[in-house]
């Protein structure tokens, strides 16, 4: 297709690439100035512009961050939380899913005003934490993974999702005399990866990234997710210890500690930023499905 | 029926776990109408009415943080609701296909770092020694503490909120336009109008429906901002423009043990949610020939 451009759509064409270029330079310079920064002695950067030199460059804060039982300890804590609460999403939503999607399914309807209601209405976060805790739930993992893992708006994408799986196929099953059973394990799952795929995809970047539920219901420090160790290190300030073990100087110490901040969100950001463009597909296909409605 | 039990059984482990996380939560909200002691139970527990909103109504912080609450998110709607359709628009110019999915891979990222590590930048980029005041001391000679004066911390919470979101907002509109019909715009440009012409008369109306929906949701969901990085973001110094009804509602119930007028705030939140919802539903309905939400 080769369409004609006038001078004034050129004028404005060329306006767009500055404007785009403008706002890709504005996603991308903390980022690189983050990564270049956890690279660098303390205020490198800031004294010495980008006139750098070989000696500048070092691993202090990697290595502190990488000898810390916290932020190690966190960091496999998140990976369990996030591959446990994304099989419980994938599981339940799933489960539910597929009685909702077959026709005539009796009661269907009133079940499915029944998980709708929860969308619009909520307890709200003491009573939410109540329950919790009357169940004896806090300071286990069961509370992070749990509580989360149904969602009505998962139910939707994979009851949609199944709705659009060509009925002739169940219908052919059925007269060969397939059961329920044999028919979701044999046709159904293996059909339905996409989904299964998309909706562990997210709950697993969702938990990844989430530190409020750990922080209400958790106080072992040793069940923390590393969210909830990062914001210790980037928002309150703590250095953790054993990061910094010798008596230092005072400004010695707070340039070390700034160190490991870019340090920290280097190491924690880097899985998901790495995996990413690996799944920018999936991705984009769950925020189409989610849209549908 | 009975061959299909099994099926039943498929929906009885999330029909528990709604039950017991969600249905029983929502009945547990009455404590916001209850003089509530762990130690009597909810229905143990002696009603007291009102008594809860009324000390949230009539205590001296309520109009303030009613007034954060609603301001941090219009505020944040006015400017930042149309960024992603912009951008989407913009993207949409772009002839390379390859350019154009590298643009969107860069542009998506920052909503892949987590709300902490958001916050944390923040403070690192924005404390009176890091970068931004480093250029700011260079021209003006003073630093400004961004994250400590309150009359900075709207700003920020909701320039960061577009520079983080902005791109993965714009997907859902650059996919509607990707199917915007080509003879369309091969029609429009044989007819003599400009590249301008056609994204006001052809793109824009082939978005309105969404951005309809979209705007509906959003204003809906106007009082229950994110308050993760509300929290985040909050240091003691800038509380005058950051406690919002969420933070508060946090504060007043878990952190100093207060549940049933935590929850009494929280309800009113909610109240005031569905009330905004229904009321932006409406206008917008009118505004745009009958489609709404619902």
């Amino acid at each position: 297709m080769d369409i004609h451009y006038t001078g004034k759509d050129r004028i404005l064409l060329i306006i767009n690439y500055i404007l785009l270029g403008l706002f890709v330079l504005a996603i991308l310079l903390p980022l690189v100035y983050v990564v270049l920064s956890s690279f660098l002695t303390p205020n490198t950067l800031i004294t010495k512009g980008f006139a750098i030199t070989s000696s500048d460059w070092t691993l202090t804060g990697y290595a502190k961050i990488l000898s810390n039982d916290a932020m190690i300890r966190g960091f496999f804590n998140a990976i369990f939380y996030s591959a446990a609460f994304a099989f419980a999403t994938v599981l339940f939503s799933v489960l539910a899913a597929y009685p909702l999607a077959i026709e005539g399914l009796i009661g269907k309807r009133p079940i499915m005003i029944f998980f709708l209601i929860t969308m619009f209405f909520g307890g709200g976060l003491i009573p939410t934490y109540l329950v919790i805790k009357d169940l004896g739930m806090l300071n286990t993992v069961w509370a992070i993974i749990l509580p989360g893992s149904i969602s009505v708006f998962n139910i939707i994408l994979a009851k949609t999702y199944f709705q659009g799986l060509p009925k002739e196929l169940f219908q052919a099953a059925s007269i060969d005399g397939a059961s329920e059973l044999s028919i979701f394990f044999k046709i159904v799952l293996p059909l339905s990866k996409p989904i299964i795929f998309v909706l562990a995809l997210y709950a697993f970047v969702g938990q990844w990234n989430s530190y409020f539920d750990a922080m209400i219901y958790l106080d072992d420090p040793k069940l923390f997710p590393l969210q909830l160790v990062l914001r210790s290190i980037l928002i309150q300030n703590q250095v953790q210890p054993g990061m910094i073990a010798d008596a230092l100087a005072q400004a010695e110490l707070k340039k070390l500690s700034e160190m490991i901040k870019y340090s920290a969100i280097v190491i924690s950001s880097l899985p998901l930023i790495v995996m990413y463009p690996f799944f920018q597909k999936y991705f984009e296909k769950g925020v189409m499905v989610g849209s549908i409605k | 029926m009975v061959r299909n039990y099994i099926l039943y059984l498929f929906l009885v482990p999330s029909i528990i776990l709604t039950v017991i996380f969600k249905y029983v939560p929502m009945y547990g909200s009455i404590i916001a109408f209850k003089d509530f002691s762990p130690r009597k139970g909810i229905l143990g527990s002696e009603w007291v009415g009102f008594e809860h909103f009324q000390r949230f109504l009539s205590s001296p912080n309520f109009y303030d943080i009613l007034m954060n609450t609603l301001k941090l998110s219009a505020y944040g709607l006015i400017l930042g609701f149309p960024v992603p359709i912009i951008l989407a628009l913009m993207l949409n110019l772009i002839r390379g296909a390859k350019l154009k999915k590298n643009i969107q891979l860069i542009v998506y990222a920052p909503n892949f770092i987590s709300v902490v590590v958001v916050a944390g930048m923040l403070f690192v980029f924005l404390s009176p020694t890091g970068i931004v005041n480093a250029m700011i001391t260079t021209f003006t000679g003073k630093p400004i503490s961004f994250m400590t004066d309150p009359a900075y911390f709207r700003t920020v919470y909701i320039l960061s909120g577009i520079w983080q979101t902005a791109g993965w907002s714009s997907i859902i509109y650059v996919a509607t336009l990707a199917n915007v019909d080509p003879q369309l715009h091969d029609a429009a440009t044989i007819d003599g109008a400009s590249l301008m012409k056609r994204i006001l008369h052809i793109d824009l109306p082939a978005l309105k429906p969404v951005m309809a929906v979209l705007f509906i949701l959003a204003a809906g969901g106007i009082m229950s901002i994110g308050y993760e990085k509300a929290y985040l973001m909050q240091t003691a110094l800038n509380t005058p423009t950051s406690e919002i009804i969420a933070t508060y509602v946090y504060k007043v119930g878990l952190q100093s043990g207060d549940y049933a007028y935590s929850t009494a705030i929280g309800l009113f939140n909610s109240v005031i949610n569905v009330v905004l919802l229904i009321f932006v539903n409406t206008v917008v309905k009118r505004l745009n020939e009958g489609e709404g939400l619902y």
